[in-house]
């Protein structure tokens, strides 16, 4: 059983851990200190233990209604803190903290001999503590608090090497991109507090939008603020493009990120705030948004030649199908791929790193062969890359298809295309996973980071990021084990939370039904005692075999296609690349986003046309105000001293001018 | 009524000051008057600590008033020596006793003249301290111009750059304020029935104060001049668009303690003028109240606040850039006052609240950056951008302690300025939607400019040429603990205040409540 006490150490373990590395390690041990690892996974453990304990309570007895406490209590202004556990809390939290968890033991073995692994460890705490804070806020305010709080820890992880400028310039690009967005949350909170400060509280909002006190425009202005900051934070178009960049951190750091925390965040947040954007007008918008970044991403993930790169773009372009699902009111199919999603992708990440830590490089171009040197590294890959290809029977199979069995059903023009988007994504995730996974682990050995630093040299590059010199042989077992785990995970877990059928206890979309059906808070009942918004929400009552097996079609000719590229070799890939040249570098520049916004809009725009000339316009006229005012007084007291110049003729001539001029007046008037 | 720790709170310093300044001689005198200096600002602030925790909350009003009725010999002046705080007064007593104390150990190195340096410093501290103290409007207006002499010969002899031409500068901008001020004064003395210049009523005194004298009253200057006139001094000393000039100028030719004091204290005696006189005394006068130009407060703060924010990104001086920076949270405040507009109390005192609790937030925030960037200062000896780089290597805990204060800046939760900002929005974008809005976005252009600056100073590699010389970097430091003692003087409110904000804010809802009527 949980209690509100045991609900609050979830958030407090991490802080506790972050604090105590933070400044007693760092101060007492050291920069360098194995402790500070042993720290924060037992604070995430601890956290986890908790998580598990609260979706059991959550699962047996439903929601927990808490209090919020005062935070600001004063004439006018009544914030609150508090904790808010239903379904979807408890689904985040399990997720959170579970990945978190693995990544943290990965990360002693992955972390080891870097002088600042005390800080690493720090860092994570916070990390971690600010998403679970955010997935157990009551209030809006509150989810803001610690969203920015996620923004930060995420802006510190990925300039963790911040000697680096690449790592530096990459933190700074990611933390004001998401704050753009987080600049429309912000509005979004203002407009809903001016309409009524009580919707602070999420408990409140959702009981007024169902009592129908919220119209319609509201809901709609309120949702587009929300769904800007979900943009920021999630990399949807077109806040896209600081994902890739967020590379720069330890690959560690990116696992989580992509996995479990911070670009999960914006789906939660517009899973939290359903009702709401279902009152509103905007959800075509987020289907349409989310339909086209997952196409979009895909495209650049087909030509990148990092590894990291290619599972950042297809994070975007997953992040895309949950956002496709929520607009098309696929509320349960969305958070079972975010929870699908976090562990195969995880996976991913991870066995990246450990291809790293074998190979010396992230670059593709350098790898080849490795399956021989890390067979266990090897099979995790593949198992978590035909998760994500959504082939059957592992877990991203039953998540993608729900999303895509949905979208066909709703039967709008919007369901229609999102529908479409989804299969083209589908056939190029299949493509890109398997091309890197045969890049990668097939074919010849092709050098690793020393052919990579020669070439380099060569060209007279700078030394690329993150290469190092390649050790063969598979990674030690804090890192395989925590890859296997979420192998298994990435196999069973889709089918065995959410099955299809009913099976051994488990029942029929057990998951679905949890996270709709049994919320009253966001599904309330309806007037007639049903649960049809629900079930609606809870996706295909059915099995759709039509999209399941086009889709699966198409992930397995995307595999196929991959497999005659890169390993058969019967279509050369640079042939392709000639015969496509436009295409091609349109997608392997990334469509010039970073050029437009950097160079156009942000050098060229801002600096010259609008800070320069304002600067300009300061310096020269508001600056010099003063310079011109005195000038003026100086002037004024010159053409004075005309007068006062100490000539008694002059004073005379005064004197007499004066007296017939009183004179006179006092004829004339007196 | 004599209560008399205000008094001692208010002059400790100054006596310290001249004192010191008269009396110590011989071969360590250098190293007395660092210590009985910075001993005076740590009793100062013991002090003011006594003053904040002291003040009984569920009394409220005016508290530990000190009072001689006509001080003054001279009977037609009405003015009484009439010192007291209240729940708006009372947080800023004791930011002055922080920053004071962490100005004083801020100047530990200071060589030059240090006999005059300390007395100027602890003179100026008597001053601020007797702006937020005052509750006579003689009084105040004499502390509130008093302040420019120390702060002239702060700039002018331990200053950089300009300092002459800066403090010059600062002179005359605050003096033609000031004077602004004074026939502002005179146009309240000169109203018939007015016979006391208090600023507030104190019903246990038996002092009825100027708001609810001039409340309804036939004025002879319309109140909307009077209005105007003390509208203008506060204007150029917050400071506001297009009055702002002055700033950046003082802040970056100032010497690191007097820029922490100038931004953290100085600039909330305006703030703090435009909550007692601007709103206290023009909410029921006749023919014109505040209310009538909420609106116009809102525009210019929104354009303070983005001017000074776009502008504060292209600077390449460090002390300069957070200069600019002030303008833009400065013009917060502004907003915040501008929730007056509101038809509703509820609401405008939410706004207040945060205008309040930014000038303290700001204090804490911006002294602590112009800390960090003395430190960095005193060791590279350049503030040009630059021609810096990687210094997180060299020196990591001035490069917290700035990326501290730089995530304060840009309005990062569970630091105290994120709290100030979200008061300040909630309260006034009912009011005034689109200046809110708009103003908002300083947030954004707050975290452009900190981290790009951050990321150019303490990150990355150090620039090859032009830069600091091999010399120059190996032999950096970091920060020892002496340096240290003011820093976490300074950054230890920052998060206390944004954990546990009511700690502050409590005491500033009985100050505005009081204000507000």
């Amino acid at each position: 059983m949980i209690t509100e006490g045991l609900a609050w150490l979830i958030i407090a373990l991490p802080i506790a851990a972050m604090l105590v590395n933070g400044v007693l390690v760092r101060a007492l041990v050291g920069s360098n200190s194995k402790y500070a690892g042993y720290i924060t996974v037992a604070a995430i453990g601890g956290s986890f233990v908790l998580s598990l304990m609260t979706l059991g309570t959550v699962m047996s007895d439903g929601p927990l209604h808490l209090e919020s406490h005062d935070w600001i209590a004063i004439g006018g202004l009544n914030l609150t803190f508090g904790l808010m556990i239903d379904q979807l809390t408890s689904i985040m939290l399990v997720v959170v903290s579970g990945v978190s968890l693995l990544v943290q033991i990965y990360g002693q073995a992955y972390m080891h001999g870097d002088k600042s692994y005390t800080r690493y460890f720090t860092y994570m705490a916070l990390f971690t503590a600010s998403m679970l804070g955010l997935v157990l806020s009551n209030n809006m305010i509150q989810i803001f608090v610690f969203w920015e709080l996620v923004g930060v820890s995420s802006y510190l992880l990925i300039g963790f090497w911040m000697d680096r400028p690449t790592a530096a310039a990459a933190a700074k690009k990611a933390f004001l991109m998401t704050r753009f967005g987080d600049f429309g949350f912000l509005l979004g909170i203002l407009y809903l507090y001016s309409q009524d400060s009580s919707y602070m509280d999420i408990m409140t909002l959702y009981h007024a939008i169902e009592a129908g006190h919220i119209a319609v425009s509201v809901a709609t202005w309120v949702s587009l603020g929300l769904l800007a900051g979900a943009i920021g934070k999630s990399a949807q178009f077109p806040l896209h493009n600081w994902l890739p960049d967020a590379m720069e951190g330890p690959t560690s750091v990116s696992a989580l990120i992509h996995s479990a925390t911070m670009v999960t965040a914006g789906v939660f947040l517009i899973a939290r705030f359903f009702p709401l954007f279902e009152h509103s007008d905007i959800m075509t918008l987020v289907a349409l948004i989310g339909g086209f970044t997952a196409v979009f991403a895909a495209t650049m993930g087909l030509v990148a030649n990092d590894i990291k790169r290619v599972l950042a773009y297809s994070t975007i372009s997953q992040l895309g199908y949950m956002m496709l699902a929520l607009g098309v009111g696929a509320y349960a199919p969305a958070l079972f791929h975010l929870f699908t999603h976090a562990f195969f992708k995880a996976a991913l990440f991870l066995g990246a790193g450990s291809v790293h830590h074998a190979s010396g490089t992230f670059n593709m171009n350098y790898m080849g062969g490795l399956k021989r040197h890390m067979p266990k590294t090897y099979w995790g890959m593949i198992i978590a890359s035909l998760s994500l290809a959504g082939l059957f029977p592992f877990s991203g199979f039953w998540s993608k298809d729900e999303i895509l069995g949905h979208a066909a059903e709703v039967g709008t023009t919007t369901g229609d295309i999102v529908l479409a988007l989804g299969l083209v994504a589908a056939l190029m995730t299949a493509f890109y996973m398997f091309r890197a996974i045969f890049l990668t682990f097939h074919g010849e050995w092709k050098g690793g980071g020393e052919q990579e630093m020669k070439d380099a040299e060569v060209a007279g590059d700078p030394a690329p990021v993150g290469s190092a010199h390649s050790h063969f042989g598979e990674s030690p077992w804090l890192m395989v084990a925590p890859i296997m785990i979420l192998a298994v995970l990435a196999i069973g877990i889709g089918f065995f939370s959410n099955p299809v059928i009913e099976v051994g206890g488990i029942d029929k979309h057990a998951f679905a039904h949890y996270v709709t059906v049994e919320n009253h808070d966001v599904f309330p009942l309806d007037a007639d005692g049903g649960h049809s918004a629900a079930e609606h929400a809870g996706a295909a009552p059915e099995f759709n075999y039509m999209v399941a097996g086009i889709s699966t079609v198409l992930a397995l000719a995307g595999i196929g296609l991959a497999y005659l590229m890169y390993v058969k070799g019967s279509i050369s890939p640079t042939t392709m690349g000639a015969r496509f040249q436009p295409i091609y570098k349109l997608m392997f520049r990334k469509y010039y986003f970073d050029e437009v916004y950097e160079n156009i809009i942000v050098r060229k725009g801002f600096y010259k046309y609008v800070a320069d000339a304002l600067r300009w316009f300061d310096e020269h006229w508001i600056d010099n105000a003063n310079v011109h005012l005195s000038n003026w007084v100086s002037r004024i007291g010159k053409s004075g001293a005309l007068v006062q110049n100490g000539q008694t003729q002059t004073y005379a001539v005064g004197m007499v001018i004066g007296v017939v001029a009183v004179v006179a007046a006092f004829l004339l008037w007196g | 009524m004599f209560d008399g720790l205000l008094t001692i709170t208010v002059f400790l310093p100054a006596a310290v000051g001249l004192l010191v300044a008269i009396f110590a001689r011989g071969k360590n005198s250098d190293q007395q008057i660092r210590w009985i200096s910075i001993g005076a600002t740590v009793v100062t602030f013991v002090l003011t600590v006594m003053v904040f925790v002291g003040y009984d909350q569920d009394l409220a009003g005016v508290q530990m008033v000190d009072y001689l009725e006509r001080w003054i010999p001279i009977d037609a002046l009405r003015s009484s020596y009439l010192i007291g705080v209240d729940g708006l007064s009372a947080p800023l007593v004791l930011l002055t006793g922080i920053l004071g104390m962490a100005a004083a150990l801020g100047s530990w190195r200071i060589k030059k003249r240090l006999r005059e340096y300390f007395m100027w410093l602890l003179l100026l501290q008597t001053s601020v301290l007797g702006v937020f103290v005052s509750l006579d409007l003689m009084l105040f207006f004499i502390f509130f111009e008093f302040e420019l002499i120390p702060m002239f010969m702060l700039i002018a002899i331990w200053g950089s750059g300009r300092p002459r031409y800066s403090a010059m500068k600062f002179v005359l901008f605050t003096l033609a304020g000031g004077a602004f001020m004074l026939v502002g004064i005179l146009a309240i003395y000169v109203t018939p029935g007015v016979n006391t210049l208090a600023m507030v009523s104190i019903p246990e005194l038996g002092i009825v104060g100027i708001p609810e004298l001039i409340a309804g009253a036939d004025l002879v200057v319309p109140a909307a001049l009077i209005f105007t006139f003390f509208f203008i001094a506060f204007a150029v000393k917050l400071p506001l668009w297009p009055v702002h000039s002055w700033l950046p100028d003082a802040h970056t030719d100032a010497p690191t303690a007097v820029s922490v004091m100038l931004a953290g204290v100085l600039l909330k005696m305006a703030g703090y003028g435009l909550l007692r006189i601007s709103l206290g005394f023009f909410q029921e006068t006749k023919g014109f109240t505040i209310h009538d130009v909420a609106g116009y407060m809102a525009v210019v703060a929104a354009v303070s606040v983005i001017y000074g924010g776009i502008i504060t990104i292209r600077q390449t001086d460090m002390k300069r850039l957070i200069a600019y920076s002030s303008i833009s949270h400065m013009g917060f405040v502004m907003l915040g006052v501008a929730a007056v507009g509101s038809s509703a109390v509820e609401t405008s005192t939410a706004g207040l609240n945060g205008a309040a609790l930014q000038m303290f937030t700001h204090g804490t925030i911006t002294g602590l950056a112009f800390l960090m960037v003395g430190l960095s200062y005193d060791r590279t000896h350049t503030r040009h951008i630059p021609h810096l780089g990687g210094l997180w290597k060299k020196m990591p805990l001035i490069a917290i302690f700035f990326l501290i204060a730089g995530f304060g800046s840009l309005g990062l939760p569970a630091l105290s300025g994120f709290v100030a900002e979200i008061m300040i929005f909630l309260g006034t974008f009912s009011v005034w939607p689109w200046a809110t809005g708009v103003s908002a976005f300083g947030v954004v252009l707050a975290a452009g400019y900190t981290l790009w600056m951050v990321q150019r100073v303490f990150f990355g590699a150090r620039p090859t040429s032009p830069g600091i010389s091999d010399e120059v970097y190996d032999n950096l430091t970091d920060a020892n603990w002496v340096d240290m003692v003011p820093v976490i003087a300074l950054a230890a409110p920052i998060f206390i205040v944004g954990i546990w904000p009511s700690v502050i804010t409590d005491m500033f809802d009985i100050g505005i409540q009081a204000v507000v009527r």
